[in-house]
């Protein structure tokens, strides 16, 4: 089960649920894998503390001119769209800047005069912390292209029973890149008009994608009704409130997992685990993974998952686009839709 | 004109309620929202819009299914593993070739290697962008649409339309709302600004991303200054980011303490300077003031 945690608005919590909820799993004996893709700014480290087993270094390849074959014919100019090779009077000048490496001028030399070289553009990690597998990604100060060094973070995906995906936040290509070919997204928003504005954001980028999606509200106090009533009239089911609860910003600041440093906060992510096995298509948790988790759920006096009179919270049944929960992700090339393939 | 950039790193600082506030206390002043995949600064600033345009990012691929011969030159050539062999049939062949646009990056390579000149090449809208006046003067935004790429351009097209009517209306200042991150649209949002301002928070996730964004104004060689927003929430690493910022040479500006006025100026839409005289709103004031003194 691929399960992406994203939020169109930054700072709302995506690393909060994505680091606690991957704990939480791989603790109840799920073989669980945590991915940060947020890698402008990965932060899961600063909670999971990963011994890291393998290093690698992700670059890109740019083109390398080699001017006694150069004609200077001009042809690899043209067909760059980027204006990342452009041949001046008697000099073909390459900005690996602004090269996107496609390759095309590489391709297009007549004179076979164009090399390609790696040029780093981040690192990718792989370990563990305890039971749990990670994988991080980190591009470079000054690169301004993420998505490739996110395809490699999910490249090196350990095979798990549970992988949970810690997006970047927005809704432009580094949001896709991570969502693509995922089976499940976990919408994290705090309930002001910033984080409802930019949910309805994200929203707009699942449904198009026609993927599977649930709530998350964070931050929860009575201001959320707005963002209930939201994902009421959506039918995108709200699968946990985290309440404003000042000890979750402590220990974040910390760098402390809520589930460790704040009471009632396990069994608030153990309900969450649960909501999403009956929500996220075709998943079932293992018998004794169940077993452990619900008990967790039955104790404690955590006030995360308290019933809002106000607004009733949606079934979990009412997944979106009312999908038959044994149904995955639509095929590729269906008629009339436009799916992230994977 | 000075252009003063507000940036973060993480996300959620809160550089647009910054923003929103300096705004507010500037006189003469452009604005300019570019985080324009999740723009928020007109929900507080309810911009007029004046002039509305489709934004062109790049150009996107796409197979003529009737003319595609699925021979599969395209599928190899692209390294953006943007292309389906999952298109419908055309008689000569059962499936054709698809380009998913999500994932096509627009460098035409396809288009320029297929044989049968079957791919077309059109620009494609990725956006539209707005010229708006507001109670603090005029204000450039814009929208990415929901996935589009091009976030760079928009930004770089958003800022020099705010710099024209800067100087066309003899503006003091562009204030520039910034996207979180350190890759491409903030890099389009920095280079060539004045001041840079990086707002924080006193986590440890806050002070691990400053840190990347300061490494990055370094990199282009731009002054920056550093504010701790909700400071109170933890003191020691707040005081922690200072004083590291403060020896690489940053602006220190006065700490906003956490303050619910702040999230109660965004419920009532309106900058929290203007809600009386909160702690938030003093702290922000003291801070706009310094930052004054060092624009000019």
């Amino acid at each position: 089960m691929k399960i992406v945690v994203a939020s169109g608005k930054g700072g709302t919590g995506k690393t909060t649920v994505a680091t606690n909820l991957a704990r939480l799993a791989s603790e109840a004996g799920l073989t669980t894998a945590y991915l940060d893709c947020d890698v402008e700014a990965p932060n899961g480290h600063l909670f999971l503390a990963p011994e890291i087993e393998d290093r690698q270094e992700i670059s890109r390849l740019v083109p390398e001119v080699q001017a006694p074959d150069c004609t200077l014919c001009g042809l690899c100019g043209d067909i760059c769209e980027f204006n990342a090779i452009v041949c001046l009077g008697q000099k073909v000048l390459v900005f690996p800047e602004l090269c996107h490496s496609c390759g095309g001028c590489k391709l297009v030399c007549p004179e076979n005069a164009i090399l390609e070289r790696a040029h780093p553009m981040g690192i990718v990690e792989t370990g563990r912390s305890g039971r749990l597998r990670i994988v991080q990604g980190r591009l470079h100060v000054g690169e301004a292209s993420s998505p490739p060094v996110i395809r490699a973070v999910k490249q090196s995906a350990p095979p798990a029973e549970l992988l949970i995906y810690d997006a970047p936040p927005g809704t432009a290509c580094p949001m896709i890149e991570t969502t693509r070919g995922s089976d499940f997204v976990l919408l994290v928003t705090e309930p002001t008009p910033f984080g409802l504005h930019d949910l309805k954001l994200a929203w707009n980028v699942i449904k198009s994608s026609r993927m599977n999606c649930g709530v998350v509200i964070n931050r929860a106090l009575a201001g959320a009704t707005e963002t209930r009533r939201f994902c009421q009239q959506s039918r995108i089911p709200i699968l946990a409130e985290i309440p404003d609860i000042l000890a979750v910003a402590e220990a974040y600041s910390e760098g402390r997992l809520a589930i460790e440093a704040v009471p009632g906060m396990r069994r608030s992510f153990a309900h969450l685990l649960l909501e999403l096995e009956k929500i996220a298509p075709g998943w079932r948790l293992p018998e004794k993974v169940r077993s452990d988790l619900n008990p967790l759920t039955q104790t404690g006096n955590a006030s995360i998952f308290q019933d809002q009179p106000e607004l009733p919270r949606p079934a979990s049944s009412l997944c979106y686009l009312a999908k038959p929960k044994e149904g995955s992700r639509p095929a590729d090339g269906r008629p009339g839709c436009a799916p992230i393939a994977p | 004109m000075p252009e003063l950039v507000v940036i973060s790193g993480k996300g959620g600082t809160g550089k647009t309620s910054l923003v929103a506030s300096f705004a507010v206390l500037a006189r003469q002043l452009v604005l300019a929202d570019c985080d324009v995949d999740a723009a928020d600064l007109h929900l507080v600033l309810e911009p007029r819009v004046h002039r509305r345009e489709a934004f062109t990012g790049g150009k996107k691929a796409r197979i003529k299914p009737g003319h595609c011969t699925a021979c599969g030159k395209c599928e190899e050539l692209c390294r953006f593993e943007a292309i389906f062999f999952d298109g419908p049939g055309n008689g000569p062949v059962p499936r054709t070739f698809r380009i998913e646009p999500s994932a096509c990056e627009g460098c035409g390579v396809c288009v320029h290697f297929c044989q049968e000149k079957a791919i077309e090449f059109n620009p494609s809208v990725d956006g539209e962008w707005y010229v708006s006046e507001t109670r603090c003067g005029p204000m450039v935004h814009a929208q990415l649409h929901p996935g589009a790429g091009n976030s760079g351009k928009l930004v770089t097209l958003v800022r020099s339309e705010a710099q024209r009517i800067s100087k066309q209306r003899g503006g003091s200042l562009t204030l520039v709302d910034g996207s979180p991150g350190i890759g491409c649209p903030v890099i389009a949002s920095i280079t060539g600004a004045s001041r840079i301002l990086a707002v924080t928070e006193p986590t440890l996730s806050g002070e691990h991303d400053l840190d990347r964004v300061l490494r990055l104004a370094r990199h282009f060689s731009l002054p920056t200054a550093v504010c701790v927003n909700k400071w109170t929430l933890n003191a020691d690493i707040a005081e922690r980011i200072e004083k590291r910022a403060g020896s690489d040479g940053a602006l220190i500006l006065p700490r906003v303490p956490y303050d619910p006025a702040i999230t109660e100026a965004q419920r009532k839409g309106v900058a929290v300077v203007e809600l009386g005289d909160s702690p938030a709103s003093q702290a922000i004031r003291q801070g706009w003031s310094v930052l004054c003194q060092n624009l000019s």
